[in-house]
């Protein structure tokens, strides 16, 4: 679904947007789908991981951007891994520094960033072949969409399987938390109830427009 | 927005002279040599800032998790217990040549022994379980237990953490030492829910009995092993060498907390 551009672009407030409806990495393009499903067992594990691939998005994004002319193609994925790396290695010592229950909590997927392809995709796809400041922007939506995805999960998971949200009580207590929702399967059910959302809202405004225009527009 | 159409083009390389077909090796090998060394200088300089706070991230942990198990801690000691003896534990120097635990000897502010807090483990249902328990040995007890690591089923087998009904079992659990001096009177066991009838026996939590059961286990297995060793030290714990250099304070605001 990503749009394979050859020239550099200039930005827009699409350049933005995009990442967070109409190209979102999870709920449209389906990528970067193991911490989806993996770490979104609470409110503070969707933020955590959320930010901590925005931040390695963003600034993968600004370096292979950067580097975009030195690097021969023969090398370029082997180049684009180790910078990847790079930003995994220093966001994992950054979240150890500011909180081990946190780290403790996220495991190892932390480390597995690294082969997160929304990260890898953005690289290939745009960083490598825009400006500086147009990757950037585009990286802070992709990530920003990315967290937002992480967030929708997490917050539905925690409130039904243990009834909190970011630990505070919402629902009585004498609510039976559904811990199924906590549990990897709850993963998978949620995720698929959101993206049975995002497909709906998607179908009733191409029926909205079939309506006033009668032309089927694809890809929208 | 014409961008955002999907025009599925092959992408092209772009126009640069470094991507001729024919790239030189060189030119690849400084490439990748270029960004190793840039890879290497960022994670090394993160590296050095963050170690400090790090280390003393896990300082506070151990802290926090010692006055969970172990009540009135205002200092705390590091050894190294082995069947060769008692070393303090300095965290610059190496770890003495014989193999043994570490265990951390806490003090009350008149420099009276509280207990000791020792680490134990146990393959749980998932993974293993890693826990800190007090042993204090004035009344020969555990006086508490606090889970450091664990994957167990969320819901189910994570409640050893923090299940109040269950954590009772561990406030006065019954650690004496046999006529000999080498193991315990009587074994530390985990019986079904509902069936404690001994101080030294652990009430399960119903639907997580494999849980329960691997942290009467490891305390067990630990507790026959290094009690003993704790009760011929206890002169030199009770009454080290005063060097004021190896205490450390612990955090006064650390509440005892259960949280997961």
């Amino acid at each position: 679904m990503t749009t394979l551009t050859n020239q550099e672009e200039t930005i827009t407030l699409d350049t933005f947007t995009r990442g967070l409806w109409k190209e979102n990495p999870v709920f449209v393009m389906l990528l970067g789908l193991c911490p989806v499903l993996a770490v979104t067992n609470t409110t503070m594990n969707a933020i955590a991981m959320g930010l901590a691939t925005l931040f390695v998005l963003v600034a993968s994004s600004t370096l292979v951007s950067l580097l975009r002319k030195l690097i021969p193609k023969q090398v370029r994925i082997a180049s684009y891994i180790i910078i990847i790396a790079t930003f995994v290695t220093m966001v994992d010592y950054l979240i150890q520094s500011i909180s081990l229950d946190l780290y403790n909590a996220l495991g190892a997927f932390i480390q597995l960033i690294v082969v997160n392809c929304v990260i890898l995709g953005r690289a290939e796809a745009y960083a490598s072949k825009q400006k500086v400041s147009t990757a950037i922007i585009n990286a802070l939506g992709m990530g920003v969409g990315f967290t937002i995805a992480l967030l929708c999960l997490g917050v539905t998971r925690e409130l039904l399987g243990a009834g909190t949200i970011l630990g505070f009580q919402v629902f009585s207590t004498s609510f039976e938390p559904w811990i199924v929702m906590i549990l990897p399967p709850g993963g998978f059910f949620v995720l698929g109830s959101w993206l049975l959302l995002f497909e709906y809202i998607k179908q009733r405004k191409q029926q909205t427009h079939l309506n006033v225009t009668g032309v089927v527009e694809h890809g929208s | 927005m014409n961008h955002s159409d999907m025009t599925l083009v092959q992408p092209v390389m772009p126009q640069s002279k470094q991507l001729q077909p024919q790239t030189p090796s060189f030119a690849m090998i400084q490439t990748l040599a270029g960004i190793a060394m840039l890879s290497g200088f960022l994670v090394v300089l993160v590296y050095q800032v963050t170690k400090p706070i790090i280390a003393e991230n896990k300082r506070l942990a151990i802290e926090k998790a010692i006055s969970v198990v172990l009540s009135d801690v205002s200092a705390k000691r590091d050894y190294f217990l082995g069947d060769e003896g008692l070393v303090l534990f300095d965290a610059g120097q190496q770890s003495p040549s014989f193999s043994g635990e570490k265990i951390y000897a806490a003090y009350d502010d008149k420099d009276e022994l509280r207990g000791v807090a020792l680490e134990a483990a146990a393959t749980g249902y998932q993974d293993v379980i890693r826990i800190l328990y007090g042993y204090d040995p004035s009344c020969q007890c555990v006086t508490g237990i606090k889970v450091l690591k664990m994957a167990e089923t969320p819901g189910l087998g994570d409640k050893i953490a923090f299940d109040a009904d269950f954590l009772e079992n561990f406030i006065a659990l019954d650690a004496q030492l046999n006529v000999n001096l080498g193991g315990l009177q009587n074994e530390i066991v985990t019986v079904k829910h509902g069936a404690k009838t001994e101080p030294w026996q652990i009430d399960a939590i119903s639907g997580a009995t494999i849980s329960s059961n691997a942290i009467g286990k490891m305390i067990n297995q630990s507790g026959q092993k290094v009690i003993p060793l704790i009760n011929k030290h206890l002169n030199e714990l009770k009454h080290p060498e005063k060097e004021p250099g190896k205490t450390s304070e612990t955090n006064p605001e650390a509440t005892p907390e259960t949280k997961e």
